[in-house]
């Protein structure tokens, strides 16, 4: 959030304008030089605001277009050429039950990739040196040379949780918060960076992408059963072969439904696991609270039965946002963090954020990776990556299955390509966990890539079209 | 004579600002509770007991926001029902409490603080991470209201 001026708490103490968001009283007309900005104009991380600050992504949305193309091609076709033969032959609730379905799939989606997952605010300049004379004092301080990584322990329920200092954000993590360097933010209960939602998942947002992976997992079946059921029950009659050539588009569907379904359901059943037992996927392919760590291990957040956990994760309270974005900046007072990842340093963090893809276990290591891209020069990726990628998107990390990369592939390549690329990847991607390639899809990639060497022009382009899109399409 | 009330006086007069933060406490894990322990700087200015007890009632306000129980439930599943729609017309519990929070702040700076020459800044307003006090210290009042 941003700086309170000395004039701010006086203007507030004028009893008049205490809201809960803004920090920005209007009534200071004599502080008025620039025009107003709204506060997402000035937002330090890298999210792609739209509708005025109503939607907030990622700055890679091109594989989630993927997605929603995806779906809207499979149901587009399952509505116009499987469902009148079944609403006949059958019963007309198929139809209906696959439209509630595909609405409640869409609406999830949306509401998983436009909203803000959890980001916490950088801190202000005032907090953060603050912070720092306390952190001086606790390590004795040393002029100029920067002490190793800051951390806080605290003990939950019974186990002892370090606290990381996050650089960028210039704040102390609250338990369970990770960096994500794809967006540059903190958010709290951070689960993974999802590129095919184009956002990350987080408290605020987890069970609109649970519901999302589960209401998807049963279209995909859903459609994938009366498909085969269509192109058997018109085989009895014509054929094996006269069916297919009467329905064409059933081929097109079985094959990217046969193909979806092992990687969504797995995907569902392992969040299902995960919120049974209150863990996110960080802590998970971590194995934070593994008893593999020590017989004592446990996890502290858990409520003790599945049933709590699963109710607090999916009807809990929602919190609300905390970064407030379409409040108005206040024109006099300083940005708490300058913005770290700006287009200039789009080479660079560009192949740290490559790098850095759906992986939990990246962001849960900031002190390496945040403004700090340390890895070897991802531009070599460029090549390899064009057009098969963003299917799988997710070379199989080596030691997991497909399900903890968010993997709603839906493309029958994917197996192969991660083959493919696996060997490429993994000796490079040694220094931090295997992830997903980020190299986006076949839509957004031609502008990842050249963006890769020629930021400005083709982002802004990428950009614009983007936009141009999102707002034909927008809420 | 400057009237701590009247801060654009003190804005005038040249006020130092100084500012405490009373930061989070996670020893009860991801809920949103500040540590009441109380701050070195406040000593010679107001009541330790008066602090301590608008920091545990700003920790009970939290508390109940967050509270999981029958009534967030059924607002959980009502919303997931309506798709979520239901808070175009309505607020979140949460919401509401904040607004509680808002206004308790409020008070508390009119009643206790700014007589003081304090100003408790509300927590949203920084993310949550932190109570923000503010002290002032009118130059022209020597003793620094």
């Amino acid at each position: 959030m941003l700086q309170l001026g000395v004039a701010e708490p006086m203007r507030e103490c004028e009893y008049s304008q205490i809201s809960t968001r803004s920090s920005t009283p209007m009534e200071t007309p004599y502080k008025k030089r620039t025009p107003k900005k709204r506060k997402w104009q000035a937002f330090p991380g890298r999210n792609k605001f739209y509708c005025n600050g109503r939607i907030m992504m990622a700055r890679q949305t091109g594989v989630f277009y993927l997605t929603l193309v995806l779906i809207l091609i499979t149901s587009g076709l399952f509505f116009t050429f499987d469902c009148p033969f079944l609403s006949v032959q059958l019963t007309p609730a198929i139809p209906v039950i696959g439209g509630v379905l595909f609405v409640f799939v869409l609406g999830t989606l949306f509401r998983t990739s436009f909203s803000d997952p959890g980001v916490l605010p950088r801190a202000t300049p005032d907090e953060a040196a603050d912070l720092e004379r306390q952190i001086d004092v606790a390590n004795g301080s040393s002029s100029g040379y920067r002490p190793p990584p800051r951390t806080k322990e605290v003990v939950i329920n019974g186990q002892t949780v370090k606290l990381k200092y996050c650089f960028t954000c210039k704040i102390f993590r609250p338990p369970r918060a990770s960096h994500c360097s794809l967006c540059d933010n903190c958010v709290e209960r951070f689960d993974h960076h999802c590129p095919w939602v184009g956002n990350c998942v987080g408290k605020r947002n987890y069970r609109f992408f649970y519901m999302f992976i589960l209401s998807l997992s049963f279209l995909t079946i859903f459609i994938f059963a009366f498909v085969i059921t269509h192109v058997i029950l018109r085989s009895h009659r014509q054929g094996f072969l006269n069916a297919l050539k009467d329905t064409p588009a059933s081929v097109l569907e079985v094959v990217v439904c046969f193909f979806s379904v092992w990687s969504i359901v797995g995907l569902s059943g392992f969040h299902t696991y995960l919120i049974s037992s209150n863990q996110t996927t960080n802590e998970d392919i971590k194995g934070s609270w593994s008893s593999k760590r020590g017989k004592d291990n446990y996890n502290p957040y858990s409520h003790g039965n599945i049933f709590t956990n699963c109710c607090a994760a999916l009807c809990g309270p929602l919190p609300p946002s905390l970064i407030d974005r379409r409040g108005f900046v206040q024109s006099d007072t300083p940005q708490p963090t300058p913005p770290t990842n700006g287009i200039t340093m789009y080479g660079s963090t560009q192949s740290q954020s490559h790098m850095a893809a759906a992986t939990p276990l990246m962001q849960s290591e900031p002190v390496i990776l945040t403004d700090e891209a340390s890895l070897p020069g991802r531009t070599s990726l460029g090549g390899p990556c064009s057009g098969a990628l963003p299917l799988g998107g997710q070379p199989t990390p080596p030691t997991s299955t497909p399900n903890l990369s968010c993997d709603n592939g839906m493309l029958p390549t994917r197996n192969d390509h991660s083959e493919a690329h696996h060997h490429f990847l993994t000796p490079e991607e040694a220094p931090s966990p295997p992830g997903m390639l980020p190299c986006g899809s076949p839509l957004g990639h031609s502008h990842t890539i050249q963006g890769f060497y020629n930021p400005a022009s083709q982002d802004s382009l990428h950009e614009d079209s983007v936009r141009g899109l999102v707002k034909l399409s927008s809420v | 004579m400057a009237n701590a009330h009247n801060l654009q006086d003190l804005q005038h007069q040249a006020a130092l600002a100084s500012k405490v933060y009373v930061q989070r406490d996670y020893n009860s894990g991801t809920i949103c509770r500040f540590q009441t322990k109380f701050p070195s700087e406040l000593e010679s200015r107001v009541d330790r007991q008066q602090f301590e007890e608008t920091m545990q009632t700003l920790n009970n306000l939290y508390a109940e926001a967050e509270k999981i129980g029958g009534k967030s439930y059924l607002e959980g599943c009502l919303a997931c029902m309506t798709a979520y729609t239901i808070f175009l017309c309505m607020e979140t519990h949460y919401e509401k409490v904040l607004k509680k929070i808002a206004r308790f702040i409020k008070e508390q700076n009119e009643k206790i603080y700014a007589p003081l020459g304090l100003l408790l800044t509300d927590p949203i307003e920084r993310g949550l991470r932190v109570v923000e006090i503010t002290i002032f210290e009118d130059r022209s009042i020597s003793s620094g209201r």
